[in-house]
Order: C-alpha cells, then structure tokens, then sequence
C-alpha cells in the first residue's frame, strides 16, 4: 500500500499509518525499532533499499529524512506512505522543505515507535557531531559512514573526537569479516608476536582502524602500508616463529598462511551495504571496542599532521611499495624495539619510532 | 585503555575480546568425515548447510569435508553430488569462489562398512588432508547411517586409528536420532559408541534444539518477568506439545515401519520441548547446568494409572490431503497389511514437582494430518470468576501463550477482547509475534548452527546420555501396553487425528487446539 501525503502533518501521518495498517489486516509482525534515515533525494533510493533488506532480520518502521530546497522561505511537509509492499515493517518517506528542514526532529519525535529504541543513519556526509545532531539525540545508536565524505580520514578524526557512546562508523563494521579470521587464526597456538603490517587503499580508514585495533588489541606496533585494493588487501603478523598472513587480492578470498603450513582459503567478501546495516542493528548497546580503535586512530592521525608541519620529517602515507621489502625491513627494525609490555603502557611511543622508518 | 585482563581477551587470545559482540565463534581446522553422503539428510540438509556456513565464513580456512559410501565413485563425483545438493537447496545465494575453494577440500572414498581396506584408505585420506590443507588432526566424524552400522563403523575407526586422539587435537562423532528404540537398544548402542570415544565427543543431534525458537523458549522464560510468575501449577491449566505432518512416510518405509511416530519423534523432540518448557532456572547457561535441568524434569515425568484412557494411537487411511488423493498406511510400498505400527501418537504426561503437579502435558504427533506444524501451547487456567454473563463470554476460551516452532518461528499469545460495538461480548484473538524472517543470511539453518556446534565443540544444545535413557524410560511402558493391544484406530487422511485422540481430551475436559 502507497500512500501519498502532501503539505501534510504528524497527526495525519498517524492516523494514515494507523489506517493502513487496519486495511491490511492488523500488523502481523512486532517492530522491534525506529530507524531514521537521514539522506537527501538522490541517495535516498539505495539507502531505502538497504535499509528494507536489513529489516527482513529487524522489523522495524523506517523514517527517512530527505532535506530539500532548505533555503526556501515557506515550510511544507510531504510524507509518502509504504506499508507491506518491500518487507514487513512500515517505511515513511518524509520531505522537509524551507526552514522545517532545520526542525525535523519535531516531526520524527512523534513518528518513533513507542518505547523502542531507536537508531539513526546518516548514509551520505556524516553530520559534525551525531550526537549533538537534533536527530542524532534521539536515538541510542548512531551510525555514520565516513567513506560517503569528502575527506574520510579528517571526518572519521572528527567523529572520533565528538564519539559518545552509542556512536558507531561503517568503516567499522566494514572489518567484522577481517577482525573475525584475524581472531580465529590467533585461536590457534602462535608464537609470541612482534608487530603488524596492514595493507590496503591509500584513503582507507578502515585500514587505519584495523591497524589501530591490532595495536589496541596486541599491544604491539601495527604498520599502515599502501596497496592497489580493491580495500584491504593483506594483514601480516610478524612473530618469533615466523610470519602469519592473511592476503585478500581480490576482494573475495582470503588465503591465510603460516609457518610451516599449507596455505588455506576462505571467503571474505566485502559486504554490501544492507549487510553492514543488519550488523549494527543487531547489536543497539555501545560498541566500547570501536571506542578505542577510533580513539587510537585518531591519535595517531593527529601526530602525523603534526609531522607534517614539521619539514624535515617525511611526509606519510607511504609511498606504495613491495610489501615484501618493507616487510624484512620492519621485521629488522624490530631489534630496536622495546618489548610489548612496555609500550602498551606507553602507547604511540614506539609507533612513533616506526612511522618514521616506514616512511623515509 | 583495556584494563590487563581485557588485554589477555578470551581463551588467552588478545584479539577476542568479551565487549565485542560483533565476531562471530569460528571453527578450528578440522575435517568432517561424512558416512551416508548419498542419504536424503545430506543431500537436502547437511551438505547445504555445509556450504551456507563456509558462505558466511564461518568455516575454518582449510575445512575438508570427506564423504565415505558405498559408491564406485571418484572426488568429482561427490564433488558433483554436492554441487547439485548446494544449488537446489542452500539458503544464501551462490558464490561460485566460495564453492570453488570448499570443493577443492571435498573428497570421497569408497567402500563398505565392513571393508578394513577402506577404513585405511580413509585414514590415509585425511592424514593427506592434514598435510595439504592444515586441518590439524582434528576430525569430526558424522554418522548419518542408520544405526544398525554404528558397531560396524565405530570398530572400525578405532582399529584403523582414525579414532585416536592427541593432546593437541580432537576426535567427535555426531550422531542423528533414532538413538535405539527402547531403553535397552539406547544403552547397547552407548555402549558400542563409548568403547570407542567418550561421552564428551558424542554428539547427538535432535536438529529441533538448533532452532531459534526453540532457544527462544528458554530466553523468553529466564530473561522476562511477566512470565516466570504464571509460569506453574497456580496458572496454567494445561500443556499442548504438538508435531503435526502433513506428509506420509513417503520412501521411509524400512525405517519407518516397527519404529512409528512415538519412537520416532516424541522420544526426542517433543520430551527436548517439554524439557525446555517445563525445567527450573539452570544455574547459567553452561552444557552442564542446562542438561543437569533437563534431566532433573525428565526424571520426574509421570505416566497416569490407566494408558488405555491417557493414551492414542492411529494410523493414517487412505484419503485426501491438501487437494490430493492419498494411499492408507498399510497401502503403502514396504509396509505388510498387517503392520501396527503407529503415524499418529498421543499421551499425557504429568509432572512430579512442586510447580507442575497436578497439570497434565499432552504430547501428540502424526503424519498425514491437515497441515504441517509444530508447537509448544501454555493454556492458562480459566477466570475463577468473570463479572460478565454467561452470554457475554460465551466465546471466550482460555489464554494461550504458543511457541509455534516451525513453520513460521514465533510466539502467538491469544487473549479475550472486546468486540467491538455496543454490546459487551468478550472473544478470543491472537497477537503474533516473529523476529525476522528466516530468509536472511544472518539467521542460520538448525543444521548450520549444530553442525557448527559439533566443530567448535560446543555442547548445550546436545542431548546427552542420560537424557536419551529418561526418555526411553518414559516411553517404554507406552510401547509395552501398546504392543498388547492389537491394531492401531484407522484416521482419515488429511484431518486431525484419530477419534480417540479427541475422546481422550474429552475426558478431561479439554479439547485439541486445532491444527
């Protein structure tokens, strides 16, 4: 059922959700969220797409917030009605043109299910601070995506730096698959290690978070090196018993080596993008893990563009080169590092050390 | 900053973190030797459930899967086999990489059970596999044959060592039910399987545990507070644990006929349900506290004095199902004329506890009936009292809460209502409840889920020994009396079961919920 509504308001939004839905027979499915989607009309379509695919796992009623024409005078509100024709829930398309657009909030607040949470997407430019955003503070879980921004590294530095709990980035959700085997591989007896090298796009904070999170996570130095993609392509642990890799050229299969083993395939495809939302509504509490990737990412962003003000010091990314070369030559310098322990109570201290190397 | 312990994450691996709930559990390297591949189980379940996990990359780099039957074949023969297995009935879509690399690490050797020569070649099959694919030793052996060959099979792998194990790696065999047909047959058939491995590498799947709502149950019970208080003898009235199949035996019959619909599903599926509805609060949600539950509420189980009033049997006759005629029972191919094996049982059960004494659990199954479903029903109790008249409530029955299991996962609660108008008429309606859609690629197959359980080694959705032996103790004597009571009642295809099933109701005072 579609249902077309024009300069319209909250009340008669309500009562034509309440309508269609006695039409169609009683809701025969509970909702078990609100989801706002925060878009403008030329994404909205793939957005809706997502979002309806993903709430096949959570039913759930889907408002989408399209701005337009915000600098006009006069305020109107069109509403667009979906109920039953994409997936079970309810979906409402909400147009906000003039100076509504700067209160749509006041119109979502009466449109959220009832005592369920809510969670809300911003699928294009990440807003400044999501959780001070007047539609970002309605809801528990926000979810931006910074490679929808001009400059990823800059926006995902900013959400790191306005994060409250609740906030989360695809750039994230992105590495579940590559966290996952990273953490299988470490399941098996492995030999003490003594850094990482991350491989992947020049502009790729999901590398950088992943490279963050391994540091976090193994207290060990984690270097960022540049590849071709598509994403990223390989992660090399550097132990005492040699290397641990796993590489993904193609984006599709992964094939993970270790010493003195046959290399092994797996599949690790790269996720749309109703995947990576079906993800973050499964789990609405405050994802404290990413909390500490971002944080770490951060720092480290914000100390290399401190090395770039400086002259003398060479500027990062790296320069794309042979991963093998710059392998040996981490793994040498890796003579000259402090042990573990000590700099995971220091962190950034070695790091810093080895960013240098790894750029000159 | 972690704090230090966080740091050591879980199992002392520093990337698995107790906060982070998005990595899913993988399974080590391992091999899966599969016995019966050519089998309607393999072919329509575990094959596809197979290749949805190594889909979802939920498959340990490396996995090999062997298959062993008593076939003149080749690996591209299985290969080919479980291809077609794989397109007809998996549940996430295609990818012809991720098939690719999962058949690379199929492989299949022939022979019979009996044959010592093949059993070497077995072995010989998966020490190559450890070398080439790095499976570690680590072999899960699935017997999805029937059980007649169990001894066979099982003598078999400990003599050609394939049941060994190391420190460093493990040995699991999974079985599928029938687990025996009595109480005796079970403890010969543990025992054959013991000899050989210990009880905790056996896995015996009853794939309606792997359900979600069936686990549902259980989350529903111990993480609510508006039902555990209602959740006794103080409210409800009775209990109604249904499977109904719409379908006959179809090429069953060998198996089928002896065995019938007691044995065959509430031996194990519908005492599991009751278990699981019936139990106390486990101390956590460890395998050991939620079996040592389970058991404690299968061993207080009852049978009423008189079977020949608490009891139905039936068989189905011919007739039409769905729009299609049908063949009877005893018209159907393998089945003797004379045969008195059960599709349709019934029982009642009581529990001795303090929460349950005194409300009956009536279990039912059977095949050939109106439509396919199974369910868990709480009736609750009627008002002591209503302030309505008798004309007013005229059509309002008891409140149900109803865990409907499959088809369609959910929970249906059914309460009085106001019709609407101005007269005051109070009636029954029924509020659905379904989280999802089963056709996500997140919300795994029963099959997938234990089948991943078996590589992980993680046991609570098992039934475990002692389980299997209460159970047998409880349907023994059912068996015994009906063995000395001649030919099963004769039910119309298509319907709801036997008459006495509705008399046995009737008795008590209560009726069927209608399938």
């Amino acid at each position: 059922m579609n249902i077309d509504l024009t300069s319209t308001t909250t009340r008669r939004i309500q009562e034509a959700l309440t309508q269609a839905r006695h039409q169609m027979g009683g809701p025969t499915i509970g909702m078990v969220l609100t989801l706002v989607i925060v878009t403008d009309e030329s994404a909205q379509y793939d957005s809706l797409r997502a979002a309806n695919e993903a709430a096949r796992e959570h039913p759930c009623r889907i408002l989408t917030v399209i701005s337009r024409d915000p600098r006009g005078s006069s305020s109107r509100l069109d509403a667009e009605i979906r109920i039953g024709e994409t997936g079970p829930g309810e979906t409402v398309l909400l147009r906000m043109y003039g100076p509504l657009a700067q209160h749509a909030d006041s119109v979502v607040v009466p449109l959220l299910v009832p005592d369920a949470p809510v969670v809300v997407w911003w699928p294009g430019q990440p807003p400044e601070d999501p959780a001070e955003d007047p539609l970002g503070a309605l809801g528990q879980r926000r979810v931006t995506d910074c490679y929808a921004a001009q400059d990823r590294m800059e926006t995902l530095c900013r959400l790191s730096r306005a994060y409250a709990p609740g906030d989360t980035d695809f750039a994230w959700t992105r590495l579940t698959p590559w966290r996952t085997l990273l953490a299988a591989s470490l399941d098996q007896p492995t030999p003490s290690l003594r850094s990482a090298e991350v491989l992947g796009e020049a502009d790729s904070p999901s590398a950088e978070l992943l490279a963050a999170w391994l540091e976090v996570r193994l207290g060990i130095p984690a270097h960022r090196r540049v590849s071709e993609g598509p994403g990223i392509t390989a992660v090399v642990l550097h132990s005492d018993g040699g290397e641990l890799t796993i590489t993904r050229p193609d984006g599709r299969v992964a094939t993970l080596g270790r010493p003195g083993q046959p290399d092994r395939y797996v599949s690790l495809l790269r996720r749309p993008i109703a995947e990576l939302l079906a993800e973050e509504l499964r789990r609405l509490d405050p994802d404290e893990v990413y909390h500490e990737a971002v944080t770490r990412f951060e720092k480290e962003q914000s100390r290399r563009s401190a090395l770039q003000a400086v002259p003398a010091e060479t500027p990062l990314p790296a320069v794309p080169a042979a991963p093998s070369e710059e392998g040996a030559a981490a793994e040498q310098e890796q003579a000259a590092e402090p042990a573990p322990e000590t700099r995971s109570s220091a962190p950034g201290k070695g790091r810093q050390h080895n960013r240098k190397k790894a750029g000159s | 900053m972690p704090s230090p312990a966080e740091l050591i994450g879980i199992d002392g691996n520093p990337l698995r973190d107790p906060r982070d709930k998005r990595l899913p559990r993988v399974a080590g390297p391992s091999v899966l030797v599969l016995f019966g591949v050519t089998g309607d189980l393999s072919r329509k379940k575990l094959l596809p459930a197979i290749y949805d996990l190594a889909n979802r990359g939920l498959l340990p780099p490396g996995f090999s899967l062997v298959g062993f039957a008593r076939r003149d074949w080749e690996n591209q023969d299985f290969r080919q086999l479980a291809y077609e297995a794989v397109k007809q009935n998996a549940r996430t879509p295609f990818r012809e990489e991720v098939w690719n690399h999962l058949s690379e690490g199929m492989h299949f050797v022939p022979g019979e059970f009996s044959d010592p020569g093949a059993f070497d070649a077995l072995a010989m099959a998966v020490k190559e596999l450890d070398e080439t694919r790095g499976t570690g030793g680590n072999y899960a052996f699935y017997l999805s044959i029937p059980p007649k060959f169990f001894d066979v099979v099982v003598e078999q792998l400990q003599r050609s060592g394939l049941a060994e194990r190391s420190e460093s790696s493990w040995r699991r065999v999974v079985i599928e039910k029938p687990f025996g047909h009595d109480l005796a047959s079970a403890q010969e058939l543990n025992n054959i399987v013991h000899r050989v491995f210990p009880e905790e590498s056996i896995f015996r799947i009853d794939h309606y545990l792997g359900k979600e709502t069936v686990q549902n149950i259980l989350a529903l019970r111990f993480a609510n507070t508006m039902f555990e208080p209602v959740w006794n003898r103080s409210h409800i009235d009775h209990v109604q644990i249904t499977m109904a199949e719409d379908i006959g035996i179809g090429g069953r019959a060998g198996y089928y006929d002896g065995i019938g619909a007691a044995r065959d599903v509430i031996q194990n599926h519908l005492l599991q349900l009751l278990a699981l509805a019936a139990m106390e609060e486990p101390t956590s949600f460890s395998a050991e506290a939620v079996r040592a539950e389970k058991a404690k509420v299968l061993s207080s189980v009852r049978l009423p004095d008189d079977l020949s009033l608490t009891t139905a049997r039936g068989q189905y006759a011919a007739g039409w199902q769905g729009g299609v005629k049908v063949r009877g029972y005893l018209e159907e191919e393998g089945i003797p004329e004379a045969s008195t094996t059960e599709t349709y049982a019934a029982v009642k059960l009581e529990i001795a506890s303090r929460r349950w004494a005194g409300v009956p659990w009536y279990l039912r199954t059977g095949k050939r009936l109106s439509r396919r479903t199974t369910e868990v029903a709480m009736i609750f109790q009627r008002a002591p009292h209503l302030p309505f008249s008798q004309t007013e409530t005229e059509e309002l029955g008891q409140n149900a809460l109803v865990f409907r299991v499959q088809p369609d996962e959910g929970i249906t609660v059914r309460f009085g209502s106001k019709v609407p108008g101005t007269s005051m008429e109070v009636r029954d309606v029924n509020m659905d409840f379904a989280y999802g859609e089963s056709f996500t690629e997140s919300s795994p197959e029963a099959y997938e889920r234990l089948i991943l359980d078996v590589l992980i080694g993680d046991p609570p959705l098992f039934p475990r020994q002692e389980e299997v032996e209460l159970s047998w103790q409880i349907l023994d004597p059912i068996e015994e009396f009906w063995a000395g009571r001649g030919r099963p009642e004769q039910y119309k295809s298509g319907g709801y079961g036997p008459k006495s099933a509705d008399l046995m109701m009737k008795r008590d005072g209560r009726a069927w919920r209608r399938i």
